[in-house]
Order: structure tokens, then C-alpha cells, then sequence
């Protein structure tokens, strides 16, 4: 037998002889993370170099470490990476919460201050500086009404132009409505107003207003649909594409038609997502300030006509009372602000029931 | 009501890629035809190009004659919808309509294309669980979700729901190779039921069930992967896996083919 020359191969690691291993005590992490802290405050204060919000951060890196080497002295390596990485993990979830948590409490805290009726059944109509009542029923109107008739022109385009994108589009044209549904994503909020300004409000409006300009909800909410647009139209792209080839061949095999395919299958499978992404854009559209600042101008009186005249939106109104000079407006702003964040909390809670009702029950 | 297909010089692509090549076959009435050959040889392709599922992909065309009871599907001013509605199509995987309960899915074919009528969807519904051997498992939650079934059930769920729509031929492709045994028996017993009203083209990688199933059997295979599949025999299924013409499939069926 000759002696060949073979490559030489890793070796498999080792196997253990038994499954069993030593594990830290249940009471081991929450002792370190006590005794971290404890460590942290005596350094911090000791040296007197901080207070509360440093012997926290102080604390977590001494409880990592801690926990590395405990677990790496009783457990082994691999052990000890992974409860590292799993406390690493743990606090970068904590600390994406904490602003969330930080905005609820603000604005649950000040802005309880002027919850009341007169808040929400009055407007700013006639209220002076020295006045401690008014309220935001004319934004409140304002909002609803440029969001709503916003959302009723964005959300059959938008789902139509990711309908066209996925099932029918081929090639180029396409490939360019794509391309500028992407450019449109990147497209500032003021500009978005100032296309409206310069289109609707200057050039359009004076045919239906005797010759002259005139700001109006509607002319905001045609600048919030084209902000709304492509989140609309992305979303329930990916949506519609996460439907399996499977379901649309099951339908064809049925001899269902395309159109009806796409109405009664695709769709309906898709549809909790593409509300996610409704609900996201109409989320953003609901605190947008510089276009209806620029084409509906904002006011202080109620206006129930978004076709005509000057309105207000929630988020213009908390813009215009956070600079206003009196000592009553500050408290006015919160509230509006909360008011704008429930809004949209109670519209998408209210909008993924919806979704989730034509679902059947498990 | 079932219908004679005939296949000639059908050529399939997909883009620039020519999957099967000139391919002759006859399938009679009420017969069970099995399609077998190793992978990528052209059988699903043949079968999807039956009812134009073929065309669906971007890219794929097809070219030949196919024509069920003298009609080609391919003809310029047929109605594509119309095809499938009388060659109806089971899939490798289970794919019932996520959002519907059991009874829509079963009646999804007919709804879809119209039938309101409660009475007439109710009827068939369950003529067509029946007649899938599913009726007594799935009649008191018709209401529930078809997904919830467990893989043979919803199997037999697709088929309920492809025969609910009466067509006059059944292509399936490889309809029982995610099935346990008794699910795939269950499915094999329907078969032998459902000839009597259909013609059936089934596509299986198992040669025991083809040899179980089917009247006739075609066996495709490829040169050398990257060349079109063809059709090396057709023949009765007793013949092809007793006493096959062709070298080349007596080696596959013996297991010494490659």
C-alpha cells in the first residue's frame, strides 16, 4: 500500500461524554444585576461624578460583565456568549422603549391639564390671550376631514398602482412607476405643499372661487395624499407579493378570471398588511404641519367645509399654541398633542378590527 | 362528459429555455394516465400546459397542438377561463384559500364565477366532499378555516374543491407526495371513484402508484440535464411495467436509470 497524500481535514469538535452540564442557580442573574447596581451607586457616588441615570448605565455594564464571567467560570464559553448576548439584546429593547414610554408619560401628564369639555366643544374662535378656556373642535374637524378625504383618494390609488405593479406590470413602465413611487417616499412634506400651493390653490382654485385663490381643507388634503402615496403604494406592494404563486394558480385552476382572482383571493389574504400600511401612512399624514399650514392656512373659527375657506388640523394647531404668547396656550398644545396621538392609537385599533373581522374565527 | 385529449408537437419554453420537445399523446375518456420520469423532465410542464397554466409564468409559451374533443386550447379566440374551468388542477401542495372557511373553498370555483344561489352552492359542496371522501370528516365545521385541516384533509379539500366545478378532465401533479400513506391511499380510492365521471392525468414520482392507478402510462425523460424532455413510451400501464418497449424505461422503472 502506497502512501497517498490526502488533504487534511478539520476535525469534528470532541463530542461530550455526558448531556448533562453545570448551570448557574435560577437566583444567580437577578444577584448579579442587585450586586452591579449596588457596586455602580458605590463607585458613582463615592466619587461623586453622577446621580441615578449613571449608576444605571454604570450598573448594566458591571452586570454584563458580571454575568460573563460567572457564567464563563461555572458554564463554559458558549454558555456565557449567549446570556451575554441575550442581556445585550434585552437592554437595546428596553432602551428602543424608553422614549416611547417617556412621550406617553409627557403628554398623559401635561396634557391632562385641559382635558376637559370645553376643550374638545369649543374653538379658538374669539379667544384672546388672557382667556384660559378655548379649545381644538375646529382642528379636530380639520384633522378628520383632510385625513379622511386624503385617505378616500390614496388608498384606491395606491392600492391599484401596487396591484398594477405586482400582477400586471411588466418591464419598463413599471420599472419606472416603481423607480419614482421610491423618489416620491423621499419627497419632503413642505415640498408636497408647495406642489399644492403652486398647482391647486393658485392655478386650479380661482375657477371654482370667482377668480380668486382661496386656501381650503381639501387643497390640504390633497397634499397629504401625495405624502400618503407611496407609503401606501410600498406596503401593500410587499404585501401582495408575500402571496403565495400557489393561491393565484389554485384560483386560475378554478377557471376564476384574473380581475377576480386578484378581488377575491390575493386581496383578502393580503388585506391585514396593506391596513398596516394605510394605518402607517395615514399616521403620518395626521401630523403633518407645513402643508396645511401652507394651503389650508389654518384659523381659529369652526369650518366644516373642507372646500372652502381657511381650516386648521391638530398638528398646525399644537404648532401654532406651543409659540402663541400666553400662559394658557402651552397647556392647549398638550393636549391637542395627546388628543392627535390617541386619534390615531383609536383609528388603527379601530382599523385592524375591521380587517381582522372578515377573518375567520380558529 | 369526459373528453379525449390530444397532444401533438406540443413544445413548451420557458424564456429561452426549451423544457419539452415535440410531444404526441392521446389520452382517452375516462381513463387515469400516469405522467413518470425522473426530475426535470418535462411532466409538469407537459401537464400544466393542458389547461395554459403553463403560460402563467412570465416568459413561458408554448407551441404544437393540444386539443381536448377536437377544440385546441390554443386556438387565438379561446377563452382562456373557459379551459380551465373544464380541465380542472390539483397541485403538488395543498392550497386552500387562506381566508375562507372549508364550505367556500369548496364552493369558491363556483362562486367565483357566479353561482349566488345558496341552495345550488350547498348541494354541490357537499356532493363534492363526498365524492373527495371528505364530507363525513369536515361536515360539522364546514364554518371553520380550510387551513386547519391537517394535510391529507386539506388535500382532498382541493380536490373537492376542483371537482365542485364539474370539469371534464383532472391534471394532477404529484397530488400525494406531501401525504402520509393513508391520506395518499384515501386520494388513490378517489381516483378509482372519480374515473368513472373524469378523464384524470396524474404526475407521480411513485411508480408504485402509477402502476396502481393508472389504465395507460407515458414515460418522459431528458438526454442529459439542459435538453428538452421527450417522450420516450407510452404504452398500457400493465405493459410499460411488465414488458416495456424501450431500454430506457425498463432501466428507469428497474431503477438503474443514471
Amino acid at each position: 500500500m502506497t502512501t497517498t497524500l490526502t488533504p487534511r481535514r478539520p476535525r469534528p469538535p470532541a463530542q461530550p461524554a455526558t448531556l448533562r452540564a453545570r448551570r448557574l442557580p435560577a437566583y444567580a442573574a437577578p444577584v448579579i444585576a442587585v450586586a452591579a447596581l449596588l457596586l455602580a451607586a458605590a463607585l458613582v457616588y463615592g466619587a461623586g461624578i453622577g446621580g441615578p441615570v449613571l449608576v444605571v448605565v454604570v450598573g448594566a455594564l458591571l452586570y454584563l460583565a458580571g454575568l460573563f464571567v460567572a457564567a464563563n467560570a461555572v458554564e463554559g464559553r458558549r454558555s456565557a456568549r449567549n446570556r451575554t448576548w441575550s442581556a445585550l439584546i434585552h437592554s437595546a429593547f428596553v432602551l428602543a422603549v424608553l422614549p416611547l414610554a417617556s412621550v406617553v408619560w409627557t403628554l398623559v401628564s401635561k396634557g391632562s391639564e385641559r382635558l376637559d369639555a370645553n376643550f374638545f366643544g369649543t374653538s379658538m374662535n374669539n379667544i384672546g390671550a388672557r382667556d384660559a378656556n378655548g379649545g381644538a373642535y375646529h382642528a379636530i374637524v380639520g384633522t378628520l376631514q383632510q385625513v379622511g378625504i386624503a385617505t378616500l383618494i390614496t388608498v384606491p390609488l395606491g392600492v391599484l398602482c401596487a396591484i398594477y405593479i405586482v400582477e400586471y406590470g411588466r418591464g419598463r413602465f413599471a420599472f419606472t412607476i416603481r423607480f419614482f413611487v421610491d423618489v416620491m417616499t423621499g419627497i419632503p412634506s413642505i415640498v408636497t405643499g408647495l406642489f399644492v400651493l403652486a398647482f391647486w390653490v393658485l392655478i386650479v382654485s380661482p375657477w371654482f372661487n370667482d377668480g380668486r385663490p382661496g386656501f381650503s381643507g381639501f387643497a390640504a388634503a390633497l397634499a397629504l395624499s401625495v405624502l400618503m402615496l407611496p407609503t401606501v403604494v410600498r406596503s401593500t406592494e410587499e404585501m401582495l407579493r408575500l402571496v403565495p404563486a400557489p393561491l393565484r394558480e389554485g384560483a386560475y385552476a378554478l377557471g376564476v378570471p384574473k380581475w377576480k382572482t386578484i378581488l377575491r383571493v390575493v386581496l383578502p389574504t393580503a388585506l391585514p398588511g396593506i391596513v398596516t400600511g394605510i394605518m402607517l401612512a395615514v399616521a403620518r399624514a395626521a401630523g403633518e404641519t407645513a402643508p396645511v399650514l401652507l394651503v389650508a392656512g389654518g384659523g381659529a373659527a369652526i369650518n366644516f367645509n373642507p372646500f372652502e375657506n381657511n381650516q386648521s388640523s391638530l398638528a398646525l394647531f399644537v404648532y401654532q399654541q406651543a409659540g402663541e404668547a400666553s400662559k394658557y396656550s402651552p397647556a392647549r398644545a398638550w393636549t391637542a398633542a395627546l388628543t392627535l396621538v390617541a386619534l390615531v392609537l383609536v383609528l388603527t385599533v379601530a382599523a385592524k378590527l375591521l380587517a381582522r373581522r372578515n377573518r375567520l374565527g380558529r | 362528459m369526459a373528453k379525449r385529449i390530444e397532444a401533438t408537437n406540443v413544445t413548451a419554453y420557458y424564456g429561452g429555455f426549451k423544457a419539452i420537445e415535440n410531444i404526441n399523446l392521446t389520452v382517452e375518456p375516462k381513463t387515469v394516465t400516469a405522467l413518470i420520469g425522473p426530475s426535470g423532465c418535462g411532466k409538469s410542464t407537459f401537464l400544466r400546459s393542458i389547461n395554459r397554466m403553463h403560460e402563467v409564468l412570465p416568459g413561458a409559451r408554448v407551441e404544437g397542438s393540444l386539443t381536448i374533443d377536437d377544440q385546441d386550447v390554443y386556438d387565438r379566440d379561446v377563452d382562456v377561463t373557459a379551459v380551465r374551468r373544464m380541465i380542472g388542477m390539483v397541485f403538488q401542495r395543498p392550497n386552500p384559500f387562506p381566508t375562507m372557511s372549508i364550505f367556500e373553498n369548496v364552493v369558491a370555483g363556483l362562486r367565483l364565477n357566479g353561482v349566488r344561489r345558496k341552495s345550488i352552492l350547498e348541494e354541490a359542496a357537499e356532493r363534492a366532499l363526498r365524492s373527495a371522501n371528505l364530507w363525513d370528516e369536515v361536515k360539522d365545521r364546514l364554518g371553520k378555516p380550510g387551513a386547519g385541516l391537517s394535510g391529507g384533509q386539506q388535500q382532498r379539500l382541493c380536490i373537492a374543491r376542483t371537482i365542485a366545478v364539474e370539469p371534464q378532465v383532472v391534471l394532477m401533479d404529484e397530488p400525494c407526495s406531501a401525504l402520509d400513506p393513508i391520506s395518499t391511499l384515501a386520494i388513490e380510492d378517489l381516483m378509482f371513484q372519480l374515473k368513472d365521471k373524469f378523464t384524470i392525468i396524474i404526475v407521480t414520482h411513485n411508480m408504485q402508484q402509477a402502476a396502481r392507478v393508472s389504465d395507460r402510462t407515458a414515460f418522459f425523460s431528458i438526454e442529459k440535464t439542459g435538453d428538452p424532455g421527450r417522450l420516450i413510451e407510452y404504452d398500457n400501464t400493465q405493459k410499460i411495467f411488465s414488458n416495456p418497449a424501450q431500454k430506457k424505461t425498463e432501466d428507469y422503472i428497474t431503477g438503474r436509470f443514471g
